[in-house]
């Protein structure tokens, strides 16, 4: 098909199918009018429940949090998926990391990045352990903070400190935390059965409102996905900076 | 303008479309389905707004302030995270299609051809 056919099936049909979006939007409630149920009753209900004060963190990591466990999950099979993708193949061989053009001498970067690059790795390690340990009480939460963390190893990229970003993240470790990370919430799940409880029970003592140690089970699943998706990041991270740096055709080498 | 959100929503899906299909480069391609993919939460947030309500976090005013749907924005959440492990896996796609093809634009993808 042509490129120029392919658009104007694209122009035609796209229009059918805004005309039928717009349709459909309209018949939603007007903005600013929202009737659903569910979000009345957890606003007036949920802090007292789950003692929780933070409820979009009440509702991804208890009300709904079989869910939240099966989209770990997704988070971990795409990790699994990119790092089968991302193979060294029968004709690839390692090298030592270097730019990819022949020859070329990659420049050191400023002083300015190199200062506020690594100045700035250990403020993003404590924000991001934040963010994720008062998930429950604030804006955050274990999926946010875990994506916080995983951006420290790319500072030191950044500051040209390919090496030392390999040596403060090495595989074998983050494979193990991504592990930890991912069973942590079913154990958390399995613990409130073998205490007597559906699977995923908030079954640990609530605490009072707006502590650090309350709401139950939700800081120990947040740490956990936290742990999660910060491995999961820094492994896909780590795979796309193998490719352009370390693996090589040996028929680009002839 | 009560209708602004749902219309945003609207343009985000059929631009980020649009992108997909005129697309001569895979990462611009990855890129539009990431936008194709953000109507949706500007779609899911609007639905739970509620005129003058604060977000529902309680950590700092009274349990019977008014707030917004909290639900919506776990999902927003959950699609968030689907979306980037999507556009992991589609770049890692793209960067084996160019080792292979040698090549990053869709129409000189010759033998994956339908």
């Amino acid at each position: 098909m042509s490129r120029r056919i392919r658009l104007i099936l694209f122009l035609v049909s796209g229009a059918g199918f805004a005309a039928l979006l717009v349709w459909g939007e309209l018949g939603l409630p007007p903005f600013g009018r929202y009737q659903g149920p569910y979000g009345t009753i957890l606003d007036s209900v949920a802090v007292l429940q789950r003692h929780a004060t933070d409820v979009v963190a009440s509702v991804t990591f208890d009300y709904r949090g079989f869910d939240t466990l099966q989209e770990e999950y997704i988070l971990f099979a795409a990790v699994a998926a990119v790092t089968l993708l991302l193979r060294a193949e029968r004709d690839e061989s390692w090298q030592p990391p270097s730019d990819e053009a022949a020859g070329r001498i990659v420049a050191r970067p400023s002083d300015a990045i190199w200062l506020i690059g690594l100045s700035s790795v250990a403020p993003v390690v404590l924000l991001g352990i934040y963010v994720v340990t008062h998930g429950h009480l604030t804006p955050g939460g274990g999926f946010q903070g875990g994506v916080i963390l995983a951006t420290a190893p790319m500072l030191i990229y950044l500051v040209g400190e390919y090496r030392t970003m390999r040596a403060v993240s090495p595989t074998s470790l983050v494979e193990v935390a991504e592990a930890v990370g991912a069973a942590g919430f079913v154990v958390v799940g399995l613990a409130a059965m073998i205490a007597g409880a559906a699977f995923l029970t908030n079954f640990l003592p609530l605490g009072r409102i707006g502590s650090l140690a309350s709401a139950g089970t939700l800081p120990l699943i947040e740490v956990s996905v936290g742990l999660e998706v910060a491995a999961g990041f820094m492994l896909i991270l780590s795979e796309f900076f193998e490719q352009t740096l370390e693996l090589r055709h040996r028929r680009a080498r002839e | 303008m009560s209708f602004l959100p749902y219309a945003v929503s609207v343009w985000l899906f059929l631009v980020g479309l649009y992108g997909i299909v005129s697309s001569r480069n895979l990462i611009h391609l990855i890129i539009c389905l990431a936008v194709v993919q953000s109507s949706t939460y500007v779609l899911l947030l609007a639905i739970g707004y509620r005129t003058g309500a604060g977000a529902p976090v309680f950590a700092a005013v009274p349990l019977t302030t008014p707030a917004v749907d909290p639900v919506v924005q776990a999902l927003t959440l959950t699609d968030v995270v689907v979306e980037s492990t999507v556009v992991a896996l589609l770049l890692a796609i793209a960067v084996q299609a160019h080792k292979r093809f040698g090549t990053l634009d869709p129409e000189e993808l010759r033998s994956i051809r339908g």
